[in-house]
Order: structure tokens, then C-alpha cells, then sequence
């Protein structure tokens, strides 16, 4: 576990830095990748753009589908949507979003996407209040798996969100891009999906706890 | 112990941790978290869970099978398509161009020379049905050949008949496209043939291809001697219009 007291301390503390988070890494290799597009436009082919995105694509519709079969579907139907669309991509604006886009509204009309969405109109509802708890929540490398079930039993819009934030690295702007609303609903839904996975880790915690 | 002016919000913890607090924030919050072991916590909670996230997020690999299908479908299709496209397309144009020019310009000519035909048939006929076909009436070619002089801008020489069923009937000047020339009037067996002399570089009879034709049943030869252009034309036979031409050809 990170020694807080030390690295709270230390003179160069940064989120990016203290917890070395891959943020920033992330983003400018893909700012390197969407500047090649916009100094040439017209030679950066589909195939350049979309292949690198192959892994975190596939990744992201497994989660969404919870299938292996309807994931490579999914996939499939991107990539063939994306090559034929591909005329109508701006150059130099965010492909990985342009793809996230074409996969998440492929499975929207799909038939899971039309019944695990349709209980989206969350936007309204208030934010769970935060739990105050006395003890913080451990989470480590070990319980991989239990993340990995609370993750997939959460509301599809949530699971999205996150795996979009985390898993992606996406920025707010991007995630906003990508499932077309507004920045302060990626913020707020963010909130709510997070909030919602640390009341499940926490239940499963306390309830391994007192089962033991 | 909770502190009072960040834990009220919360969800700046996980902007700061997301990278998108603004400058001012995040130093504020920054100096902050050095003091405040309630909010450090916190904000080490949040990190524990974006990490945990993100390692649990990382789950779904791709098959190779499914990958090389993608990248085939990805790969193969567009680029030599497209490619073949930008070759293919510069030849296409040029023999679209190409094959345009070279119609137009058959059609042209096709409808030049069919100009002259007509022109010439008409001469013909209008020559023969009017009540004083020539100008000029002798069966001698030496007195026919004189009576053009000063009349047309060449001279030419004409066959000795004597030996061949053809007879000259006479002459008279006759003009085609603006250009005046000779026009004489020979007869076979009844049949009336006109044999019209031009200079060569007058207009469509420029690009006329020498030989035999038929049109609207009238039989005709052609062809340049001497920077003349002499046509044959009549309704006898091929053979007879053949003949003519050879004896013209001939002098």
C-alpha cells in the first residue's frame, strides 16, 4: 500500500505523479495518433486508425454484452459501419470517439443493447449520498475479481461510464463526445456509477466480513 | 474529523484524480491534501478504486482468429480497390477522351463527305433535267477543253474517246463550296455521267478517301490527280463509272 504521510509530502506531489497515473501518458500517444491525421488527411487509411483500437474495442463491447459471440458481433458491425462511413470522418477530430460512438450506437439497437438501455433516463434522479464510513475501502489487486462482478452487474449506463474513465482513460470531453451528452452529465453520471460501484464493493466487503 | 470545506465535495476528489480540475483547483487542493489526513484518505480511496477499476476493466481479449478476420476485412477490401480506382482512372479518362475526339471527328467527316455527295448528285441531276444541261456542246475534246479557259482557275487535260462506248456531250462550269470547277457531261448507252473536276485544297474535298461509292443509287469514283479532285458520278453501272474513271485517269 502507498505510505500516504510520505508521499502527501513529498514537494512534487501531483495526482499525475503521486499515484502515477497513466493519464496524461495515454492522451498524448493519442494526440500523437490524431495529429498524423490531420496533417494528412487523406492518407491516414481506416485501417491505420481504427486497428490500434482493435483491444480496447473488443474489450469494451465484452463488457457491454457480457458475450463472446454478441461482442464479436458488435465489433464486427463496428469496423464494417466505420469503413464505410469513414468518407464522412473529419480528419483531425477524435476517431477513438467517431468508433466509440459507432459501437455503443450499434449496440443500442441491438437486441440486448435495447433492454439493458432502456432504463436510461437517469439524469434526473439525485446523486446516492456518499456513505461516510469509518473505515476505507481496501481495494487491491486481489480483489480483481470481485470489482469484476460488481462491474458487470451494474446498470449498463454506469459500467460504460466507468470502463470509458478508467479502463479507456477517455476525458471528460472525449466521453461527452463519445456518448453524446452534455460534459456536466458525463461528470454527474461519472459520480453516480462511481458512487454506485463503491456502495456494491462495500456491501460485498461488509457482508464477506460478517459471513465469515 | 471531517473537513468541512472539501468533503462537502466530494466529486472534486475524483475530478482532481481524473485530470480535470482546473489549474487553480487542483494546486489548491494539492496544498490542501498536505494538510488534511481526513481528505487524504479519501482521495486514496478514490485512487485505490480507479485503479482497481482499471485493472478490472482490462478482462476481454480478443481472439486471433477474430482479429485476423477484422484486420482482413479492414485491410484487403479498401486498399487495392482504391488503388486499382487511381490507376485505372487516368486510362479510363484518356480513352473516354479519346474515343469522343475520334467519334466526333468520323462523324464529321462522315458528314462532310456525304455533304459533297449530295451536293454533287444534286448537280447532276439538276444539270441533266434542266433545258440546257451544257454550255458548251461538243463531242471534241479539244473544243471542250479551250472554252474553259479564263472560266476556271486550272486547266486539265481530257482522254481520247475514240475506241470506248463513252461520247462527250459537252461542259459547262459548275461550282462546289464557293469553288468553281468542271463540270462534263458524258454519255454510255443513254446513261448521262458527270464528271466534275475541283481544285484539290477546296474545303471537305480535301479529306474525301479516293474510290468507289454508292449513294441514293447513283454510282461514284473519285480520287486526285495534280492537285485536281475528279468525281465520277452517274446512274450507270458500277462497271461503266469504272470504266470512265480509268480513261480520265488516264491522260
Amino acid at each position: 500500500m502507498l505510505d500516504r504521510r510520505q508521499s502527501i509530502e513529498s514537494p512534487r506531489f501531483h495526482p499525475q505523479n503521486i499515484f502515477s497515473w497513466p493519464r496524461n501518458k495515454t492522451r498524448s500517444r493519442w494526440f500523437t495518433l490524431m495529429s498524423v491525421s490531420e496533417e494528412r488527411p487523406s492518407a491516414a487509411s481506416f485501417e491505420e486508425l481504427a486497428m490500434p483500437l482493435f483491444d480496447q474495442l473488443y474489450n469494451f463491447a465484452h463488457w457491454l454484452t457480457q458475450d463472446r459471440s454478441e461482442a464479436e458481433d458488435l465489433v464486427q458491425e463496428t469496423y464494417a459501419k466505420g469503413l464505410r462511413g469513414f468518407s464522412s470522418f473529419q480528419p483531425g477530430t477524435n476517431f477513438r470517439a467517431w468508433m466509440y460512438r459507432i459501437l455503443r450506437n450499434s449496440f443500442l439497437t441491438s437486441r440486448t443493447g435495447l433492454k439493458t438501455m432502456a432504463a436510461l433516463d437517469d439524469e434526473v434522479e439525485s446523486l446516492p449520498a456518499e456513505v461516510a464510513t469509518p473505515e476505507s475501502l481496501l481495494i487491491d489487486q486481489s480483489n480483481r475479481e470481485m470489482v469484476q462482478q460488481e462491474l458487470a452487474s451494474l446498470p449498463v449506463a454506469f459500467r460504460e461510464i466507468l470502463l470509458h474513465c478508467e479502463v479507456e482513460e477517455m476525458s471528460y470531453q472525449e466521453m461527452a463526445e463519445t456518448l453524446a451528452i452534455p460534459i456536466g452529465t458525463v461528470m454527474s453520471r461519472l459520480s453516480r456509477a462511481r458512487a454506485a460501484l463503491r456502495t456494491a464493493l462495500r456491501k460485498r466487503i461488509e457482508g464477506g466480513r460478517h459471513g465469515v | 474529523m471531517a473537513c468541512e470545506r472539501w468533503s462537502a465535495t466530494p466529486e472534486q476528489f475524483d475530478r482532481y484524480l481524473d485530470g480535470e480540475l482546473d489549474a487553480a483547483g487542483a494546486r489548491d487542493l494539492s496544498t490542501h491534501l498536505r494538510k488534511c489526513a481526513s481528505c487524504a484518505a479519501d482521495v486514496l480511496e478514490r485512487v485505490q478504486m480507479k485503479r482497481a477499476v482499471h485493472a478490472a476493466g482490462i478482462r476481454y481479449e480478443p481472439s486471433a482468429e477474430f482479429r485476423a478476420k477484422i484486420a482482413r476485412s479492414v485491410a484487403a477490401r479498401p486498399r487495392p480497390r482504391m488503388a486499382l480506382l487511381r490507376i485505372a482512372w487516368i486510362p479510363a479518362l484518356v480513352l473516354l477522351i479519346t474515343a469522343f475526339l475520334l467519334s466526333s471527328y468520323l462523324g464529321r467527316e462522315r458528314a462532310a463527305r456525304q455533304r459533297v455527295y449530295s451536293e454533287l448528285a444534286d448537280l447532276h441531276v439538276a444539270t441533266l433535267a434542266s433545258s440546257t444541261p451544257v454550255d458548251v456542246v461538243s463531242s471534241d475534246r479539244h473544243t471542250v477543253k479551250p472554252w474553259f479557259q479564263g472560266k476556271i482557275p486550272f486547266a486539265f487535260n481530257l482522254p481520247e474517246l475514240a475506241g470506248s462506248e463513252f461520247t462527250l456531250v459537252g461542259g459547262r462550269v459548275a461550282y462546289l463550296e464557293q469553288v468553281s470547277g468542271a463540270h462534263l457531261i458524258y454519255q454510255i448507252r443513254k446513261h448521262e455521267i458527270s464528271v466534275f473536276i475541283f481544285p484539290q485544297s477546296a474545303g471537305a474535298m480535301r479529306s474525301l478517301p479516293s474510290g468507289m461509292a454508292n449513294a441514293a443509287s447513283f454510282n461514284s469514283d473519285t480520287w486526285t490527280k495534280n492537285g485536281l479532285r475528279y468525281f465520277v458520278i452517274g446512274d450507270a453501272s458500277g462497271d461503266d463509272i469504272q470504266a470512265l474513271g480509268k480513261l480520265l485517269r488516264g491522260v
